[in-house]
């Protein structure tokens, strides 16, 4: 199956099946459930931000939608179709692309050898390399370094880099920004924004959320396992101290 | 000339034998993270099959190679990625290295349980006597054979690993399998193909080389550590250098045989002869000791699944008085004959008991712990003649001694490269030491296995007679318990929290000022002291050693069954000696002499499982409870006395005595149980006001959590309300399908 984003309609359409959907999703470590009966939806085309403080179940839900952590309860929809319960490698091949928290790269592989990973969604090496290094050209200089020996930054462009050059219909983002200075995150955040353009679905987990807000089309905000509140940036941006801080 | 030529020759030949097993150590440890100790046991196994269709079966050579090479070598790769290694996920490299060192055994015993070592096999060159004349030298077809398929194979893993999508797959899949997985690449597909490919290098280096050797088990595994060098000089990652490394072993190592020999130099010549067996593991350890440490970083687990339990002094004090109390009653019961085998199982237990501290503790790996016993029985042999106690307290200060300068160049080293490394000093104890003839140091003349086997006498303590095997195994016991405590004492006081400490997070000690090499230094001379003093012991309960007892194998059994066991639980020392140095599973299962390796190895096979070893997982979480319940405690101490009773009166024997025992021990979780559902409250405590039942259950198990509950569990820890949108039953005006989870 290839997920094809023609299938989800218009977003805005009154019956619009958003691309992403989180029905009822509860998760748990052993005992303990840190996800309560989560629904989210991410329209087709949107670039949806989800803030919350530490802890707030964020980075559990994205590893429930990529398939690394299985819900207990609740059930996932791409385009429509359930995908409870598919495996992380059969998400990623049909289009569900994910930059994990830290450095998504391998740091023993070079550069050129990192974006070869990213041919098993069909595209080829070479057009993945004509597609990526025209936005990164700092990555074709560094093409044969090992990717661990980078910068931070570039580990982390390197990563966007991967995840856009398999032409998604969905990229999730965890924490792009830890860890790195302001100016290396705003570029990051301008070919996330670039990205979106394109009509890719985006979902981007964020600490910091004036960042976040700046390219989001909606955001919603995480605390203790829940999303507390769903609404374009500027509704949210009123209210987050709140989520941050409680009260 | 013409000998060097010849020399040169042979030695590229050996050294290709050596790049195709190195290139598939690092093969699998490139692309799995493991470094696969059970290559050379592969390839011994591999060599035999081979043997056997062909020489035996009179299989036709191209057909022999086809089914060994092509079908059963992969085929053996993927079971062993399938049954064994992708179990490995989340565990430490100690683990990991300690589970294909269960497979080295279980394959060694198992060749020499299919294969009768006593019978005498032969496996001749490929296409005998034929030969081509090189710089006036005759080189045999097999040899050129044997340089074409090393070149190829360094090649062809070079293109694989670098070339190839699926290669590269291989590599990503050890950096960071998740994101692997999230690029779309089936982790299972590269481990599978990485085993399947090493496993049959592994065969190919076997049966090539199996014409050069004895043909038998033990040196055909032990070829593996020949390689081990090679793979080092590669960094365990560049083929192109682990070729030339293999190269420069190979001529070395021949050079060596050639060049060192009695004739050349009539007086060192014979303590020269074990040296050239030993040019690869002093390649091995200079090779170690030059490498940058940048250059020497292993794949660590950053989280891992291994735990340290902290003994409690109750559960210690009792785990010394059941072992003293069990001997006793042993020592009165058992057979002369098992009684006289059985006392050399402290001397085992206290060499088990020296891995805890630096192994357990520290988490530096170290494989030479039996030989430090071995220096330690040479010490107490020599210096404790006439049984003088003494003899103990040097083999304790020249061990540590010994250890300490061991650990000097090692400081730098951790994970495998400290494995390595301590592999290398074991072997070259085993390989040359060991075997040294006498020599005259001074005045004094130095004989250190008195050419072949040491004597030991009986400790002549004052006041006390441990003559008797009787007295000897209750002596052992209590040196034992004694030793056990003062590791427990180790682990509470403050170097104990030093030795976790660098295990877990060896920068965190650096930015806290914490003097870490100090500490190493201090827990290798510790360890080596008591592994040395273990020696000494097991001298005095066998009465005569020989360098043979101290082999590098056996010293991985040791360590075998202390991580299979636990490797920071006293127990398993215990554990240990028991399995090693008593006649029970001989006695248990007379036929079958290689049954125990492959018990032992089957059980480190498992280790994925449990890495923290059985008795952390198994027996502690259901004996240790007992400790707090007296009546349980004292109700099995009781059946336990009565049935010592009967057997000192001869009412029953052995075997019940023994099955009585076993039962009252087993019974002790079966009346934990009992016992608390006895005094188990026979009323579910009252649900709190405004709940839908017990608050520590609801959201789990199917009991739903309704928006009733979170208002009555806030109002019951006074926590003010969630902000309205999150209980709002209605749908979120902006998008139909957001809404929280009420």
């Amino acid at each position: 199956m290839t997920l094809n984003v023609a299938d989800a309609q218009p977003a805005g359409a009154p019956s619009a099946p958003p691309l992403l959907e989180l029905r009822g999703i509860s998760a748990a470590y052993e005992q303990v459930e840190v996800l309560h009966k989560v629904d989210l939806a991410v329209p087709t085309g949107k670039v949806m931000a989800v803030l919350g403080p530490n802890g707030a179940g964020k980075t559990t839900m994205l590893k429930v939608i990529t398939g690394l952590h299985q819900p207990t309860a609740g059930d996932i929809y791409l385009a429509g179709r359930c995908v409870t319960g598919a495996a992380p490698v059969d998400l990623a091949r049909i289009g569900l692309c994910s930059i994990p928290e830290g450095r998504g790269v391998f740091p023993n592989l070079t550069v050129s050898e990192n974006l070869w990973m990213a041919t098993y969604r069909g595209v080829s090496r070479k057009e993945i390399e004509e597609k990526v290094f025209p936005i990164f050209p700092r990555l074709e200089q560094r093409r044969n370094q090992a990717a661990g020996t980078m910068s931070g930054g570039e580990q982390q462009m390197l990563a966007v880099a991967r995840a856009i050059a398999t032409n998604p219909a969905i990229i999730l983002l965890d924490e792009l920004s830890m860890g790195l200075a302001p100016l290396v995150v705003d570029q990051l955040y301008d070919v996330v924004g670039k990205i979106a353009e394109t009509g890719v679905t985006v979902l981007l987990v964020e600490q910091f959320a004036r960042t976040a807000l700046a390219v989001a089309d909606l955001a919603a905000v995480m605390s203790g396992g829940r999303i507390l509140q769903v609404g374009t940036p500027d509704e949210i941006a009123g209210d987050l101290h709140s989520a941050y801080l409680g009260g | 000339m013409h000998e060097f030529i010849i020399l040169t020759i042979s030695g590229l030949v050996t050294g290709g034998i050596y790049a195709i097993t190195a290139g598939g150590l690092t093969l699998t440890y490139t692309t799995t993270g493991i470094f696969n100790f059970a290559h050379g046991a592969t390839g011994a196994l591999a060599a035999f099959t081979y043997w056997q269709l062909h020489f035996d079966w009179g299989w036709p050579v191209w057909l022999s190679l086809l089914v060994v090479l092509g079908v059963l070598a992969p085929a053996f790769g993927v079971f062993l990625h399938f049954a064994i290694m992708r179990r490995l996920e989340g565990t430490s490299e100690t683990t990991r290295l300690m589970v294909t060192v269960a497979v080295l055994l279980s394959l060694l015993a198992a060749v020499m349980w299919i294969w009768d070592p006593q019978t005498p096999r032969n496996v001749v060159n490929f296409f005998p006597g034929e030969s081509v004349d090189m710089a006036g030298t005759r080189v045999s077809y097999h040899d050129l054979i044997t340089l074409a398929v090393a070149l190829i194979v360094a090649i062809g893993l070079w293109v694989l690993l670098r070339s190839t999508r699926a290669g590269v797959a291989m590599r990503a899949t050890v950096d960071d399998r998740n994101l692997a997985v999230l690029n779309g690449s089936r982790p299972e597909v590269p481990g599978m193909l990485a085993w399947a490919t090493g496993t049959m290098l592994a065969a190919v280096a076997g049966i090539l080389i199996a014409p050069k050797l004895s043909f038998a088990a033990l040196p055909l595994t032990l070829l593996i550590v020949n390689a081990y060098a090679a793979a080092v000089i590669g960094r365990l990652k560049s083929l192109p250098w682990t070729f030339v490394g293999a190269m420069i072993i190979g001529l070395v190592t021949e050079y060596g045989k050639g060049y060192l020999t009695e004739t050349r130099f009539p007086t060192a010549g014979p303590y020269l002869s074990g040296l050239s067996d030993s040019m690869p593991v002093l390649v091995l350890f200079v090779a170690i000791m030059l490498l940058p440490t940048s250059r020497l970083r292993g794949h660590a687990s950053s989280r891992t699944r291994e735990i340290s339990h902290r003994p409690t002094w109750t559960g210690s004090l009792v785990f010394a008085g059941i072992v003293i109390a069990g001997a006793v009653v042993a020592a009165n019961s058992l057979a002369a004959a098992d009684l006289f085998a059985s006392t050399r199982m402290w001397g085992f237990a206290l060499i088990g008991l020296s891995v805890i501290p630096l192994v357990g503790y520290a988490g530096k790996m170290s494989l030479a712990q039996l030989g430090f016993a071995g220096i330690g029985a040479i010490c107490v042999s020599h210096l404790g003649e006439g049984g003088n106690p003494l003899g103990l307290l040097w083999a304790a200060l020249i061990c540590a001694g010994i250890g300490v300068l061991v650990a000097l160049p090692a400081l730098r080293l951790s994970g495998i490269y400290l494995a390595l490394a301590t592999a290398a000093f074991a072997v070259m104890l085993d390989r040359w030491i060991f075997g040294l003839p006498a020599f005259t140091w001074g005045d004094t003349k130095i004989d250190l296995f008195n050419s072949g086997t040491l004597n030991f006498e009986r400790f002549d303590w004052p006041g006390i007679d441990i003559s008797s095997d009787r007295a000897y195994f209750i002596f052992g016991a209590v040196f034992f318990a004694l030793s056990s405590l003062v590791v427990v004492w180790i682990r509470r006081g403050e170097f104990g929290r030093r030795l976790l400490a660098m295990k877990d997070s060896p920068a965190a000690c650096a930015t806290i000022g914490m003097n870490h090499k100090l500490t190493t230094l201090t827990v290798f001379g510790l360890s080596a002291a008591m592994a040395g003093v273990g020696g000494g012991i097991l001298g005095g309960a066998a009465g005569t050693l020989s360098p043979v007892n101290f082999d590098f194998t056996a010293g991985l059994s040791v360590l075998m069954l202390m991580v299979i066991a636990g490797l920071t639980s006293p127990g398993a020392a215990l554990f240990a000696g028991i399995f090693l140095g008593t006649p029970l599973m001989t006695n248990l299962f007379p036929d079958y002499a290689q049954l125990t390796t492959i018990l032992i190895g089957l059980n480190g096979i498992a280790l994925g499982k449990n890495p923290n070893g059985f008795i952390a997982a198994k027996i502690r979480p259901e004996w240790e409870p007992a400790l707090g319940r007296p009546v349980v405690l004292a109700g099995s101490a009781a059946a336990q006395l009565a049935l010592i009773v009967l057997r000192f009166t001869d009412v029953i024997g052995n075997w019940p005595f023994v099955l009585g025992i076993l039962l009252a021990v087993i019974g002790i979780p079966a009346a934990l149980k009992i016992e608390v559902m006895i005094k188990a409250p026979r009323t579910e405590p009252e649900v709190p006001e405004g709940l839908s039942g017990q608050p520590e259950g609801l959201g789990l198990n199917g009991n739903r959590f309704e928006a009733a509950d979170i208002e009555a569990l806030d109002k019951l820890i006074a926590l003010p309300s969630l902000p309205a949108a999150a209980t709002a039953a209605a749908p979120s005006p902006i998008l139909p399908g957001a809404r929280h989870g009420a």
